[in-house]
Protein backbone atom coordinates (compact mmCIF):
# COMPACT_ATOMS: atom_id res chain seq x y z
CA UNK A 1 0.00 0.00 0.00
CA UNK A 2 1.61 3.39 -0.78
CA UNK A 3 0.60 6.50 1.51
CA UNK A 4 0.63 9.95 0.47
CA UNK A 5 1.81 12.43 3.13
CA UNK A 6 1.89 16.13 2.49
CA UNK A 7 4.35 18.00 4.72
CA UNK A 8 3.16 21.21 4.23
CA UNK A 9 0.07 20.08 5.35
CA UNK A 10 1.14 17.99 8.41
CA UNK A 11 3.14 20.99 9.64
CA UNK A 12 -0.64 23.55 9.02
CA UNK A 13 -1.95 20.91 10.83
CA UNK A 14 0.42 20.29 13.59
CA UNK A 15 2.12 23.41 14.36
CA UNK A 16 0.68 26.36 12.54
CA UNK A 17 -1.69 27.11 9.94
CA UNK A 18 0.27 30.17 8.60
CA UNK A 19 3.38 28.44 8.22
CA UNK A 20 5.12 26.86 5.05
CA UNK A 21 8.74 27.07 6.50
CA UNK A 22 10.09 23.59 8.31
CA UNK A 23 12.38 25.33 10.45
CA UNK A 24 13.19 24.83 14.18
CA UNK A 25 13.77 21.89 16.16
CA UNK A 26 10.51 21.89 17.85
CA UNK A 27 8.59 22.15 14.38
CA UNK A 28 10.56 19.23 12.93
CA UNK A 29 9.62 16.83 16.28
CA UNK A 30 6.00 18.11 16.01
CA UNK A 31 5.57 16.98 12.28
CA UNK A 32 7.55 13.86 12.99
CA UNK A 33 5.19 13.04 15.35
CA UNK A 34 2.38 13.86 12.93
CA UNK A 35 3.96 11.45 10.42
CA UNK A 36 4.44 8.96 13.00
CA UNK A 37 0.69 8.88 14.01
CA UNK A 38 -0.47 8.99 10.54
CA UNK A 39 1.76 5.96 10.16
CA UNK A 40 0.10 3.88 12.99
CA UNK A 41 -2.96 4.20 11.37
CA UNK A 42 -1.41 1.92 8.79
CA UNK A 43 -0.92 -1.47 8.18
CA UNK A 44 2.28 -3.27 9.17
CA UNK A 45 4.07 -2.62 6.10
CA UNK A 46 3.66 0.80 4.70
CA UNK A 47 5.33 2.59 1.34
CA UNK A 48 4.54 6.54 2.30
CA UNK A 49 5.23 9.17 -0.13
CA UNK A 50 6.59 12.16 1.67
CA UNK A 51 6.07 14.96 -0.49
CA UNK A 52 8.16 18.15 0.39
CA UNK A 53 6.81 19.82 -2.59
CA UNK A 54 5.08 22.97 -0.82
CA UNK A 55 7.75 23.13 2.22
CA UNK A 56 9.46 26.90 1.54
CA UNK A 57 12.39 26.49 3.55
CA UNK A 58 14.41 23.31 5.36
CA UNK A 59 16.73 24.05 7.85
CA UNK A 60 19.32 21.58 9.40
CA UNK A 61 17.37 21.18 12.66
CA UNK A 62 14.23 20.44 11.14
CA UNK A 63 16.03 18.07 8.47
CA UNK A 64 17.34 15.92 11.36
CA UNK A 65 14.13 15.82 12.98
CA UNK A 66 11.87 15.12 10.24
CA UNK A 67 14.30 12.57 7.76
CA UNK A 68 16.99 11.28 10.23
CA UNK A 69 15.08 10.39 12.94
CA UNK A 70 12.32 8.93 10.77
CA UNK A 71 14.62 7.18 9.07
CA UNK A 72 16.15 6.07 12.31
CA UNK A 73 13.45 4.94 13.90
CA UNK A 74 12.90 2.40 11.19
CA UNK A 75 15.99 1.41 10.19
CA UNK A 76 17.11 0.69 13.92
CA UNK A 77 13.74 -1.40 14.32
CA UNK A 78 14.44 -3.39 11.06
CA UNK A 79 18.10 -3.82 12.33
CA UNK A 80 16.65 -5.11 15.34
CA UNK A 81 14.25 -7.48 13.90
CA UNK A 82 17.52 -8.64 12.24
CA UNK A 83 19.24 -9.03 15.19
CA UNK A 84 16.99 -9.73 17.67
CA UNK A 85 17.70 -8.01 21.84
CA UNK A 86 16.76 -3.96 21.04
CA UNK A 87 19.03 -1.67 22.72
CA UNK A 88 18.25 0.74 25.38
CA UNK A 89 17.93 3.24 22.53
CA UNK A 90 15.14 1.51 21.27
CA UNK A 91 13.39 1.26 24.34
CA UNK A 92 13.63 4.60 24.70
CA UNK A 93 11.95 5.77 21.47
CA UNK A 94 9.21 2.93 21.63
CA UNK A 95 8.21 5.08 25.00
CA UNK A 96 7.72 8.38 22.66
CA UNK A 97 6.23 6.42 19.99
CA UNK A 98 2.59 6.60 19.07
CA UNK A 99 1.52 2.81 19.59
CA UNK A 100 1.12 0.37 16.59
CA UNK A 101 3.84 1.84 14.62
CA UNK A 102 4.57 -0.09 11.55
CA UNK A 103 7.64 -2.38 12.19
CA UNK A 104 8.02 -1.83 8.01
CA UNK A 105 7.92 0.92 6.60
CA UNK A 106 9.71 2.56 3.56
CA UNK A 107 9.89 6.07 2.58
CA UNK A 108 9.58 8.46 -0.54
CA UNK A 109 10.89 11.92 0.00
CA UNK A 110 8.64 14.15 -3.21
CA UNK A 111 9.83 16.89 -4.11
CA UNK A 112 12.99 17.46 -3.26
CA UNK A 113 14.53 20.72 -4.13
CA UNK A 114 18.31 21.54 -4.44
CA UNK A 115 17.95 23.68 -0.99
CA UNK A 116 15.91 20.70 0.35
CA UNK A 117 18.90 18.42 -0.19
CA UNK A 118 21.82 20.41 1.06
CA UNK A 119 19.95 19.76 4.51
CA UNK A 120 18.97 16.74 3.98
CA UNK A 121 21.98 15.42 2.98
CA UNK A 122 23.74 17.08 5.88
CA UNK A 123 22.06 15.16 8.00
CA UNK A 124 21.92 11.98 6.18
CA UNK A 125 25.76 12.24 6.00
CA UNK A 126 26.38 12.63 10.25
CA UNK A 127 23.94 9.95 11.25
CA UNK A 128 25.54 7.80 7.70
CA UNK A 129 22.13 7.55 6.33
CA UNK A 130 20.27 7.63 3.05
CA UNK A 131 17.50 7.56 1.67
CA UNK A 132 15.65 7.64 -1.87
CA UNK A 133 14.59 11.04 -2.91
CA UNK A 134 12.83 12.44 -6.04
CA UNK A 135 13.31 15.68 -7.60
CA UNK A 136 10.60 17.75 -8.94
CA UNK A 137 11.25 16.66 -12.39
CA UNK A 138 10.61 13.09 -11.40
CA UNK A 139 14.26 12.11 -11.36
CA UNK A 140 14.66 9.26 -8.55
CA UNK A 141 18.74 9.32 -6.76
CA UNK A 142 19.89 7.86 -3.93
CA UNK A 143 20.88 10.57 -1.40
CA UNK A 144 23.07 10.21 1.97
CA UNK A 145 26.09 8.08 2.43
CA UNK A 146 26.17 5.07 0.15
CA UNK A 147 28.66 2.45 -0.31
CA UNK A 148 29.65 1.81 -4.26
CA UNK A 149 28.55 -1.71 -4.01
CA UNK A 150 25.46 -0.26 -2.57
CA UNK A 151 24.36 1.87 -4.86
CA UNK A 152 25.34 -0.35 -7.79
CA UNK A 153 22.85 -3.03 -6.28
CA UNK A 154 19.99 -0.30 -5.87
CA UNK A 155 20.81 0.70 -9.53
CA UNK A 156 20.32 -2.10 -11.24
CA UNK A 157 17.19 -3.35 -8.95
CA UNK A 158 15.63 0.14 -9.76
CA UNK A 159 16.55 -0.92 -13.67
CA UNK A 160 15.23 -4.14 -13.66
CA UNK A 161 12.04 -3.08 -11.57
CA UNK A 162 12.32 -6.27 -9.63
CA UNK A 163 15.55 -8.44 -8.52
CA UNK A 164 16.55 -12.03 -7.38
CA UNK A 165 19.93 -12.49 -6.37
CA UNK A 166 20.75 -14.13 -8.89
CA UNK A 167 20.29 -11.49 -11.45
CA UNK A 168 21.79 -8.75 -8.87
CA UNK A 169 24.95 -10.94 -9.14
CA UNK A 170 25.48 -11.60 -12.75
CA UNK A 171 24.46 -7.77 -13.20
CA UNK A 172 26.83 -6.14 -10.99
CA UNK A 173 29.71 -8.99 -11.50
CA UNK A 174 29.19 -10.47 -7.73
CA UNK A 175 28.50 -13.94 -6.18
CA UNK A 176 24.98 -14.54 -5.27
CA UNK A 177 25.35 -14.58 -1.36
CA UNK A 178 27.28 -11.20 -1.81
CA UNK A 179 24.09 -10.98 -4.00
CA UNK A 180 21.78 -11.14 -1.15
CA UNK A 181 23.73 -9.97 1.73
CA UNK A 182 23.51 -6.37 -0.78
CA UNK A 183 20.28 -6.53 -0.98
CA UNK A 184 19.00 -7.90 2.48
CA UNK A 185 21.44 -4.57 3.41
CA UNK A 186 19.26 -2.29 1.16
CA UNK A 187 16.08 -3.49 2.56
CA UNK A 188 17.33 -2.64 6.37
CA UNK A 189 18.02 0.42 5.62
CA UNK A 190 14.61 1.16 4.03
CA UNK A 191 16.19 1.28 0.32
CA UNK A 192 15.00 -1.40 -1.20
CA UNK A 193 11.61 -3.83 -0.16
CA UNK A 194 11.39 -7.42 -0.20
CA UNK A 195 8.22 -9.41 -2.18
CA UNK A 196 9.05 -13.19 -1.27
CA UNK A 197 12.27 -14.42 -3.39
CA UNK A 198 12.63 -10.86 -4.91
CA UNK A 199 13.30 -7.42 -4.28
CA UNK A 200 12.12 -3.84 -5.20
CA UNK A 201 14.10 -1.06 -5.39
CA UNK A 202 11.95 2.10 -2.98
CA UNK A 203 10.80 4.61 -5.53
CA UNK A 204 10.84 1.82 -8.37
CA UNK A 205 7.67 0.95 -7.30
CA UNK A 206 6.05 3.97 -7.47
CA UNK B 1 27.16 55.55 42.22
CA UNK B 2 26.96 56.38 37.93
CA UNK B 3 29.62 56.03 35.45
CA UNK B 4 29.48 57.86 32.14
CA UNK B 5 30.22 55.51 28.95
CA UNK B 6 30.77 57.32 26.42
CA UNK B 7 30.18 55.10 22.85
CA UNK B 8 32.48 55.16 20.10
CA UNK B 9 31.40 57.13 16.87
CA UNK B 10 31.34 53.78 14.95
CA UNK B 11 29.70 51.21 16.82
CA UNK B 12 30.64 48.02 15.52
CA UNK B 13 31.81 44.27 16.91
CA UNK B 14 35.72 46.08 17.61
CA UNK B 15 34.61 48.60 19.15
CA UNK B 16 32.25 47.65 21.19
CA UNK B 17 35.11 45.41 23.06
CA UNK B 18 36.40 49.08 23.99
CA UNK B 19 32.95 49.65 25.36
CA UNK B 20 33.27 45.99 27.46
CA UNK B 21 36.81 47.14 28.97
CA UNK B 22 34.99 50.25 30.23
CA UNK B 23 32.12 48.15 32.02
CA UNK B 24 34.53 45.67 33.20
CA UNK B 25 35.24 48.22 36.07
CA UNK B 26 32.07 49.33 36.85
CA UNK B 27 29.83 47.10 39.50
CA UNK B 28 27.21 45.28 38.24
CA UNK B 29 24.75 47.62 40.33
CA UNK B 30 26.03 50.76 39.53
CA UNK B 31 24.29 53.34 37.63
CA UNK B 32 25.68 52.93 34.03
CA UNK B 33 25.06 56.38 31.32
CA UNK B 34 25.69 55.44 27.87
CA UNK B 35 26.88 58.48 25.82
CA UNK B 36 26.00 57.62 22.36
CA UNK B 37 25.97 61.87 21.35
CA UNK B 38 28.67 61.48 19.19
CA UNK B 39 28.12 58.50 17.48
CA UNK B 40 28.07 58.50 13.83
CA UNK B 41 27.41 54.84 12.64
CA UNK B 42 26.12 51.31 14.45
CA UNK B 43 26.41 48.06 13.15
CA UNK B 44 23.48 45.38 13.42
CA UNK B 45 26.00 43.93 15.72
CA UNK B 46 26.42 47.36 17.73
CA UNK B 47 23.27 47.54 17.67
CA UNK B 48 21.94 44.39 19.01
CA UNK B 49 24.94 44.01 21.43
CA UNK B 50 23.97 47.62 23.21
CA UNK B 51 20.36 46.30 23.66
CA UNK B 52 22.14 42.90 25.33
CA UNK B 53 23.93 45.09 27.28
CA UNK B 54 21.19 46.63 29.04
CA UNK B 55 19.55 43.36 29.38
CA UNK B 56 22.83 42.27 31.49
CA UNK B 57 22.66 45.30 34.16
CA UNK B 58 21.00 44.94 37.26
CA UNK B 59 19.42 48.29 36.65
CA UNK B 60 18.39 49.96 33.31
CA UNK B 61 21.33 52.00 31.76
CA UNK B 62 20.40 55.80 30.94
CA UNK B 63 21.02 56.43 27.06
CA UNK B 64 21.80 59.41 25.65
CA UNK B 65 20.74 59.20 22.07
CA UNK B 66 23.43 60.21 18.55
CA UNK B 67 22.94 64.10 18.06
CA UNK B 68 23.74 63.53 14.52
CA UNK B 69 20.06 63.37 12.66
CA UNK B 70 21.31 60.91 10.22
CA UNK B 71 22.23 58.68 12.89
CA UNK B 72 19.27 58.83 15.21
CA UNK B 73 17.09 58.09 11.79
CA UNK B 74 18.66 55.26 11.08
CA UNK B 75 18.86 53.72 14.35
CA UNK B 76 15.23 54.68 14.75
CA UNK B 77 15.10 52.87 11.23
CA UNK B 78 15.96 49.27 12.73
CA UNK B 79 13.64 49.59 15.08
CA UNK B 80 16.45 50.16 18.03
CA UNK B 81 14.62 52.75 19.87
CA UNK B 82 11.24 50.71 20.08
CA UNK B 83 13.26 47.81 21.76
CA UNK B 84 15.33 49.79 23.68
CA UNK B 85 12.77 51.87 25.02
CA UNK B 86 11.77 49.16 27.39
CA UNK B 87 15.35 48.22 28.80
CA UNK B 88 16.66 52.19 28.81
CA UNK B 89 16.27 55.16 30.42
CA UNK B 90 16.14 57.17 26.84
CA UNK B 91 17.16 60.88 26.76
CA UNK B 92 16.61 62.76 23.43
CA UNK B 93 13.87 63.15 20.93
CA UNK B 94 13.10 59.61 19.32
CA UNK B 95 13.25 60.88 15.41
CA UNK B 96 9.64 59.45 13.66
CA UNK B 97 10.55 57.06 10.96
CA UNK B 98 8.72 55.83 7.82
CA UNK B 99 10.04 52.51 6.89
CA UNK B 100 10.67 52.65 3.29
CA UNK B 101 10.68 49.03 1.22
CA UNK B 102 14.16 49.87 -0.12
CA UNK B 103 15.47 50.35 3.31
CA UNK B 104 19.07 48.70 3.58
CA UNK B 105 17.87 47.28 6.88
CA UNK B 106 16.99 43.50 5.94
CA UNK B 107 15.75 42.64 8.91
CA UNK B 108 15.02 45.39 11.49
CA UNK B 109 16.02 44.51 15.47
CA UNK B 110 13.46 41.49 15.76
CA UNK B 111 13.54 39.91 19.25
CA UNK B 112 14.41 36.36 19.80
CA UNK B 113 12.86 33.62 22.43
CA UNK B 114 11.04 31.20 21.04
CA UNK B 115 10.33 28.87 17.80
CA UNK B 116 7.67 30.67 16.50
CA UNK B 117 10.03 34.31 16.15
CA UNK B 118 12.49 32.11 14.07
CA UNK B 119 9.50 31.49 11.78
CA UNK B 120 8.76 34.36 11.50
CA UNK B 121 12.23 35.85 10.92
CA UNK B 122 12.77 33.52 8.44
CA UNK B 123 9.58 34.71 6.88
CA UNK B 124 10.27 38.24 6.63
CA UNK B 125 13.90 37.87 5.24
CA UNK B 126 13.16 36.07 2.56
CA UNK B 127 11.17 38.19 1.19
CA UNK B 128 13.20 40.99 1.31
CA UNK B 129 16.68 39.16 0.53
CA UNK B 130 16.22 37.98 -2.62
CA UNK B 131 16.78 41.27 -4.71
CA UNK B 132 19.27 42.40 -2.64
CA UNK B 133 21.75 39.24 -2.50
CA UNK B 134 21.30 38.46 -6.28
CA UNK B 135 21.22 42.29 -7.68
CA UNK B 136 23.42 44.15 -5.33
CA UNK B 137 25.96 41.50 -3.81
CA UNK B 138 26.27 39.51 -7.31
CA UNK B 139 25.73 36.12 -5.27
CA UNK B 140 24.01 33.40 -6.70
CA UNK B 141 20.23 32.50 -7.29
CA UNK B 142 20.96 29.31 -4.45
CA UNK B 143 22.65 31.77 -2.02
CA UNK B 144 18.99 33.03 -1.01
CA UNK B 145 17.90 29.96 0.61
CA UNK B 146 21.23 29.10 2.53
CA UNK B 147 21.10 32.71 3.58
CA UNK B 148 17.50 32.05 5.21
CA UNK B 149 18.64 28.66 6.22
CA UNK B 150 21.84 30.39 8.29
CA UNK B 151 19.72 32.72 9.29
CA UNK B 152 17.28 30.26 11.25
CA UNK B 153 20.35 28.12 12.54
CA UNK B 154 21.82 31.64 14.47
CA UNK B 155 18.48 32.62 16.05
CA UNK B 156 17.78 29.14 17.38
CA UNK B 157 21.08 29.03 18.90
CA UNK B 158 19.42 31.69 21.22
CA UNK B 159 16.23 29.62 21.43
CA UNK B 160 18.14 26.33 22.48
CA UNK B 161 21.35 27.47 24.50
CA UNK B 162 20.48 31.56 25.88
CA UNK B 163 18.17 30.81 28.55
CA UNK B 164 16.48 33.63 27.61
CA UNK B 165 15.60 35.93 24.57
CA UNK B 166 17.56 38.10 22.52
CA UNK B 167 18.06 39.96 19.12
CA UNK B 168 18.40 39.80 15.74
CA UNK B 169 18.96 42.34 13.14
CA UNK B 170 20.43 42.00 9.43
CA UNK B 171 21.27 44.67 7.08
CA UNK B 172 23.34 45.65 4.10
CA UNK B 173 25.81 48.11 3.34
CA UNK B 174 28.82 49.20 1.82
CA UNK B 175 32.10 48.45 3.76
CA UNK B 176 34.15 50.78 2.35
CA UNK B 177 36.83 51.22 4.23
CA UNK B 178 37.50 47.73 4.75
CA UNK B 179 36.48 45.83 1.87
CA UNK B 180 35.38 48.36 -0.77
CA UNK B 181 32.64 46.06 -1.24
CA UNK B 182 28.79 45.91 -0.38
CA UNK B 183 28.26 43.59 2.46
CA UNK B 184 25.22 41.64 4.17
CA UNK B 185 25.61 40.95 8.00
CA UNK B 186 23.57 39.21 10.27
CA UNK B 187 23.72 39.70 13.55
CA UNK B 188 22.33 37.69 16.66
CA UNK B 189 23.11 38.47 20.27
CA UNK B 190 22.08 37.54 23.43
CA UNK B 191 22.64 38.19 27.37
CA UNK B 192 22.28 34.18 28.10
CA UNK B 193 24.17 31.70 29.46
CA UNK B 194 26.96 31.90 27.06
CA UNK B 195 28.77 28.48 25.18
CA UNK B 196 30.58 27.61 28.16
CA UNK B 197 27.57 27.46 30.46
CA UNK B 198 25.88 25.46 28.02
CA UNK B 199 28.21 22.84 27.44
CA UNK B 200 28.58 22.33 31.15
CA UNK B 201 24.90 21.52 31.69
CA UNK B 202 25.78 18.06 29.38
CA UNK B 203 25.55 15.45 31.72
CA UNK B 204 28.24 13.43 33.02
CA UNK B 205 30.46 15.78 30.85
CA UNK B 206 34.34 16.24 32.11
CA UNK B 207 35.76 19.07 32.25
CA UNK B 208 40.19 19.80 31.38
CA UNK B 209 41.93 21.33 33.39
CA UNK B 210 42.31 23.76 29.91
CA UNK B 211 38.46 24.23 30.13
CA UNK B 212 37.46 28.09 29.31
CA UNK B 213 35.06 30.22 27.38
CA UNK B 214 37.90 29.82 24.44
CA UNK B 215 37.68 25.94 24.43
CA UNK B 216 33.94 25.96 24.74
CA UNK B 217 33.70 27.89 21.85
CA UNK B 218 36.55 25.79 19.84
CA UNK B 219 34.28 22.66 20.83
CA UNK B 220 30.65 24.39 20.24
CA UNK B 221 31.79 26.58 16.74
CA UNK B 222 34.32 24.09 15.21
CA UNK B 223 33.49 21.06 16.55
CA UNK B 224 29.80 20.73 16.51
CA UNK B 225 29.67 19.65 20.25
CA UNK B 226 26.82 20.30 21.76
CA UNK B 227 25.21 20.06 25.26
CA UNK B 228 22.69 17.26 24.04
CA UNK B 229 23.16 13.85 23.57
CA UNK B 230 21.36 13.50 20.67
CA UNK B 231 24.08 12.81 17.98
CA UNK B 232 21.87 15.15 15.54
CA UNK B 233 22.73 18.36 17.55
CA UNK B 234 25.37 20.07 16.51
CA UNK B 235 24.52 20.85 12.84
CA UNK B 236 23.19 23.75 13.10
CA UNK B 237 26.33 26.09 13.22
CA UNK B 238 28.44 23.03 11.67
CA UNK B 239 25.99 24.63 8.73
CA UNK B 240 26.65 27.99 9.30
CA UNK B 241 30.30 27.54 8.59
CA UNK B 242 29.59 25.63 5.09
CA UNK B 243 27.68 28.81 3.94
CA UNK B 244 30.46 31.07 4.97
CA UNK B 245 32.83 28.94 3.30
CA UNK B 246 31.04 28.83 0.19
CA UNK B 247 30.75 32.30 0.17
CA UNK B 248 33.76 33.41 1.07
CA UNK B 249 32.40 34.81 4.24
CA UNK B 250 33.25 35.87 8.11
CA UNK B 251 31.59 34.32 11.13
CA UNK B 252 32.58 35.73 14.60
CA UNK B 253 31.05 34.48 18.12
CA UNK B 254 32.05 35.65 21.09
CA UNK B 255 31.08 34.30 24.37
CA UNK B 256 32.45 34.96 27.83
CA UNK B 257 36.01 36.07 27.20
CA UNK B 258 36.55 34.84 24.68
CA UNK B 259 35.74 35.42 20.65
CA UNK B 260 36.46 32.99 17.58
CA UNK B 261 36.27 33.58 14.37
CA UNK B 262 36.49 32.06 11.11
CA UNK B 263 38.36 34.80 8.32
CA UNK B 264 38.07 34.62 5.17
CA UNK B 265 41.31 36.21 2.73
CA UNK B 266 40.45 39.34 2.44
CA UNK B 267 40.31 40.00 6.41
CA UNK B 268 42.76 39.96 8.84
CA UNK B 269 40.91 39.37 12.33
CA UNK B 270 42.29 36.99 15.02
CA UNK B 271 40.82 33.60 14.97
CA UNK B 272 40.95 33.04 18.56
CA UNK B 273 40.62 36.00 21.43
CA UNK B 274 41.23 35.21 25.10
CA UNK B 275 41.02 36.82 28.17
CA UNK B 276 38.18 39.78 27.05
CA UNK B 277 36.47 41.60 29.24
CA UNK B 278 33.34 39.35 30.56
CA UNK B 279 30.31 40.00 28.67
CA UNK B 280 26.77 37.28 29.72
CA UNK B 281 25.94 35.39 26.72
CA UNK B 282 26.60 34.93 23.25
CA UNK B 283 27.24 37.74 20.55
CA UNK B 284 27.06 36.31 16.87
CA UNK B 285 28.27 38.19 13.15
CA UNK B 286 28.39 36.33 9.81
CA UNK B 287 29.07 38.46 7.26
CA UNK B 288 28.74 37.59 3.54
CA UNK B 289 30.67 39.92 1.46
CA UNK B 290 29.47 40.81 -2.43
CA UNK B 291 30.43 38.62 -4.97
CA UNK B 292 33.34 40.10 -7.85
CA UNK B 293 34.84 36.76 -9.30
CA UNK B 294 31.83 36.70 -12.01
CA UNK B 295 31.61 40.49 -12.40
Amino acid sequence: MINHIDLSSVLRRTVCDLYSDLVTRPTGAAVRNGIERQLAELGERTLTVIDFSHVGLLDYSCADEIVAKLLMRYTRAAATDAAAAPTAADAADAADAPDQSPRDAYFLFRGVSESHLDAIETVLDRQALAIVAQAANGAVMLVGRVDDSERRAWEVMYRLGRAVPAELAREAGVDVPQATELLDGLCRRRLAMRFDEGYVAVGGTT
Amino acid sequence: MTEVLNLPPSLDDRTFENLLELLANVPPDAKVILNARHTRWASPFGLTALLTLAQSRAEPPVLYEPEAEETAHYWARTGFFTHAATLFELHGQVPRVHVSGESDVLLEITPVSGSEDVHDVVSRIQKKSQQILVKELALDAKATMGFAMTLSEACQNIVEHAGRGGWVAVQTYRWQKRLGRRVVVIAVCDAGVGFRQSLESAPGRHLSDRWDDGMALEEAVMRGVSRFRDSGRGQGLAGIRRYIGRWDGKLSVRSGTARIAIIPSWDDDVPLLKDLSPFPGTQMQITIPERIADR
